[in-house]
């Protein structure tokens, strides 16, 4: 298997697990993985990535752009801003709340989101998750990152099986939150399958 | 065996470990820092670890180290490189017994730096070896490889990932357990270990006879590659390597050259890779360094040769190397005209941009206001350091002036405060950095008779590169519990008569300590201390009321992130407030409470 998959958000949205999870997943499954992070200023309130290259003949450790089969978008404008990541027949996975820039309290741009899903939507493959709506039951926002993972996996285009996200999720949270992020996944999963068919 | 899945920096110290290194030092810095802490959790047996007070400490203990016949391991961003250059170029002609290997990590870009420096630059300039890995992997093994070199040699030796390598993961084959290696210990002798001029001359005529053949050995070096066959030729060092041959996979026709010894220049491994070879890219980062090698190369042997490379404009001169741009690039030196395979965007609408802030509930951010709010309409002026507080001259705050290198807050006040003696002039240094090189401008204020407002913000830990501790913090890298260094005894001692230790959250009081100082003459110091948000258990949340008349205020003067406009009102994002109640001490209607500072 070679798969590019690329996710994007910002600091503080927990892209580096969902990142780890899936690495480490394909790793269980057998395949060669190689990934690199955003690490730094960037990590505070900045525009940050994970790439993911599975497969033996890897070059950079970024993916180059056009050759990602997937993204997973933690956020609407930074899904546009790594858009040309994405390979034209890829899919891509976008969370529709926006995560507002503290500038813009200082200077309203009136940036909600709205006008990137509509864009996205032009230009490529995309499921659209809510992301607010899906993470309102677990109280906090922190658990997007375990349901964008369910909503990837349930599009069965990321090559590695349920069972054994679940399992590293297992290994790789803390005891205590395994069940809430297993949930998390799940309404994620649901999520996922629903915007399918929609 | 095992498998690790680790950043390059964590090969980097497997690999280290794998050679039995016996003492690691190193000062955090982006993005070297993760080699002592996977050092720490993989070690197996007696290593010493340590984060030393700065790089030249750090380079000074591994050296004596060496002196022993042990393995040691120094680690430093480029920049720290500086610091450390005073020990490194004595060192380099004195020269080590046990293997000592220097990790320099560059920083092409810059990603998380001041200068875009190249570490084989000051290979060059200490005479001593470097090695330049292009992938996790490569790094694991070269690691290991440049151990041996520096002992055969009996020199120090450079190795020069950089962040693309540092912060690739990849998995690492390694063994289930390393063992530190047996060492002969100290043997005075003076003629080898104590520099004099005399000693200087004898062994800088060594080391210059000793280099080409070091060069001639790195000929036959087994990441020194050549594939391909052709009259073209692209030369590619470290991860531009990778980025290359993401190009190159596919191109047999061309000759492909991996260069992982920058200097000593491995000559007679390159004459023979241009054999029949009429052009050459040169695709590397920072300094045109192999480019200039190799002019120098074909120059001295009359090749036929032609170069280009950075100093001919075909590669640019600052900023990193990508997949897109070696496509480009090299695609151009081949006649080739790369298809996009991407989808296009330039219709895209306009994004917000993110710069990097303090994070929500940062008692920098309270600092930083409590000297603004105290120095407000007075002529006064802010000197910064290097630390999570340089985002301190982010709008809203605006309390950054100058920002150099590590230390120099504290000197460049007084360097503006004796050419603007009616200006009050404030240094703002974090505690890891006071200890790293901030005493010294300490006492130079004292000395020459300065006036300045010392501003420590401790935060007790070493924010910006991950929460190293420090000697500020009671604990080490080697898990033990140690006695605290106190910066309010040290500036004591040095003998700063006026020293406030306050809560910045607590903002009248931080206020009128700094008007306080602000009025005195001479050096006065005030710490302002209050824990990182991202190590300590937040203090709740704060609420707004309905007394809220929507004036924006808090959000205006502090520009938290966790202060939101929704629907046209205030509202608190719970997920990043901290409860530090900053902004409930701004509020002029009183409309914020839930936190400690009602």
């Amino acid at each position: 298997m070679n798969k590019d998959i690329l996710l994007c958000g910002v600091g503080g949205q927990g892209t580096v697990l969902a990142s780890k999870l899936i690495a480490a997943a394909a790793m269980r499954e057998g395949h060669t993985v190689h990934s690199a992070e955003t690490i730094g200023m960037a990590q505070r309130g900045g525009s940050v990535t994970s790439h993911i290259r599975i497969g033996d003949d890897i070059g950079s450790p970024l993916i180059p752009f056009g050759s990602a089969e997937m993204i997973l978008a933690f956020e609407p404008a930074e899904a546009v801003r790594n858009l040309h990541y994405l390979k034209p027949d890829g899919i891509l996975i976008v969370n529709r709340t926006p995560v507002k820039p503290t500038t813009e309290s200082l200077h309203e741009t009136g940036y909600d989101g709205v006008k990137e899903i509509t864009y996205l939507k032009t230009k490529c493959n995309c499921v659209v998750i809510d992301g607010e709506a899906l993470c309102a039951p677990f109280g906090s926002a922190r658990y997007l990152n375990m349901i964008e993972l369910g909503a990837v996996s349930a599009t069965g285009m990321l090559g590695i099986s349920e069972e054994t996200l679940l399992a590293e999720l297992e290994a790789q949270v803390k005891p205590q939150f395994v069940e809430t992020n297993k949930k998390a996944f799940l309404a994620g999963r649901e999520a996922g399958r629903k915007n399918e068919t929609e | 065996m095992k498998k690790e899945y680790v950043m390059g920096n964590g090969a980097i110290a497997l690999g280290a470990l794998a050679a039995g290194v016996n003492l690691v030092a190193g000062y955090p810095g982006t993005p070297s820092s993760e080699i002592i802490e996977n050092i720490a959790k993989y070690k197996n047996g007696n290593v010493h670890i340590e984060w030393s007070v700065n790089e030249k400490a750090a380079m000074e203990v591994a050296a004596s180290a060496a002196y022993c016949g042990a393995r040691t391991l120094v680690t430093m961003k480029q920049m720290g490189l500086n610091v450390a250059a005073d020990a490194l170029m004595s060192l380099a002609y004195v020269g080590v017994k046990g293997g000592m290997v220097v990790v320099s990590a560059d920083d092409p870009g810059p990603i998380s730096s001041q200068t875009e420096q190249d570490t084989r630059m000051f290979a060059e300039f200490a005479r001593i070896p470097v090695f330049d890995p292009s992938s996790p992997e490569e790094a694991y093994q070269m690691i290991q490889d440049a151990f041996d070199y520096s002992e055969k040699y009996e020199t120090p030796v450079l190795f020069r990932p950089t962040t693309r390598v540092c912060h690739a993961y990849a998995s690492i084959e390694t063994p289930e357990d390393t063992h530190p290696k047996a060492y002969e210990g100290f043997v005075k002798d003076s003629k080898k270990w104590v520099i004099f001029p005399r000693l200087s001359f004898q062994n800088h005529a060594k080391m210059e006879q000793r280099n080409p053949k070091i060069g001639k050995d790195f000929s036959s070096y087994r990441y020194n590659q050549v594939t391909g066959s052709g009259k073209k030729c692209v030369i590619a060092s470290g991860v531009s390597y990778a980025y290359a041959k993401e190009y190159l996979k596919d191109h047999a026709e061309v000759r492909f050259v991996k260069l992982a010894t920058a200097y000593p220049f491995p000559e007679e491994f390159v004459l023979h890779a241009l054999e029949g070879v009429e052009e050459v890219l040169c695709f590397e980062e920072l300094s045109p360094y192999i480019e200039s090698a190799l002019l120098k190369c074909i120059g001295a042997n009359g090749l036929p040769v032609k170069v280009s490379g950075k100093l001919t404009g075909h590669v640019p001169v600052s900023g990193e190397n990508s997949s897109e741009s070696a496509a480009s690039i090299i695609g151009a030196f081949l006649g080739e005209t790369p298809v996009s395979a991407g989808i296009d965007v330039s219709d895209r609408p306009e994004l917000p941009i993110r710069p990097p802030v303090l994070c929500a509930g940062c008692p920098h951010r309270a600092s930083f206001y409590a000297v603004k709010r105290a120095m407000a309409g007075k002529k006064s002026y802010f000197c910064g350091d290097i630390g999570c507080y340089t985002l301190g001259n982010a709008m809203p705050l605006d309390m950054v002036d100058t920002c150099l290198c590590m230390g120099a807050g504290i000197t460049m006040a007084q360097g503006l405060h004796w050419m603007d003696q009616d200006a009050t002039c404030f240094a703002f240094v974090g505690d890891s950095t006071f200890f790293a090189s901030g005493m010294t401008g300490v006492v130079n204020a004292l000395y020459n008779d300065a006036n300045m407002v010392l501003c420590v913000l401790d935060n007790s830990t070493t924010a910006m590169t991950g929460h190293q501790p420090h000697p500020g913090t009671g604990r080490n890298m080697m898990g033990n519990v140690v006695d605290k260094v106190s910066i309010e005894k040290i500036l004591e001692g040095m003998g700063v008569t006026k020293i406030l230790t306050v809560n910045p959250l607590d903002l009248n009081v931080a206020v009128a300590a700094v008007q306080k100082c602000a009025e005195l003459s001479g050096v006065k110091a005030i710490i302002f201390k209050s824990p990182c948000v991202a190590i300590t258990k937040p203090a709740g949340k704060v609420t707004i009321s309905d007394k809220c008349i929507g004036c924006k205020k808090c959000i205006r003067e502090i520009g938290c992130p966790a202060l939101i406009i929704r629907d046209g009102k205030v509202t608190v994002d719970e997920t990043l407030c901290t409860g530090c109640g900053l902004c409930a001490q701004i509020c002029p209607v009183n409309a914020i409470g839930g936190a400690d500072h009602e």
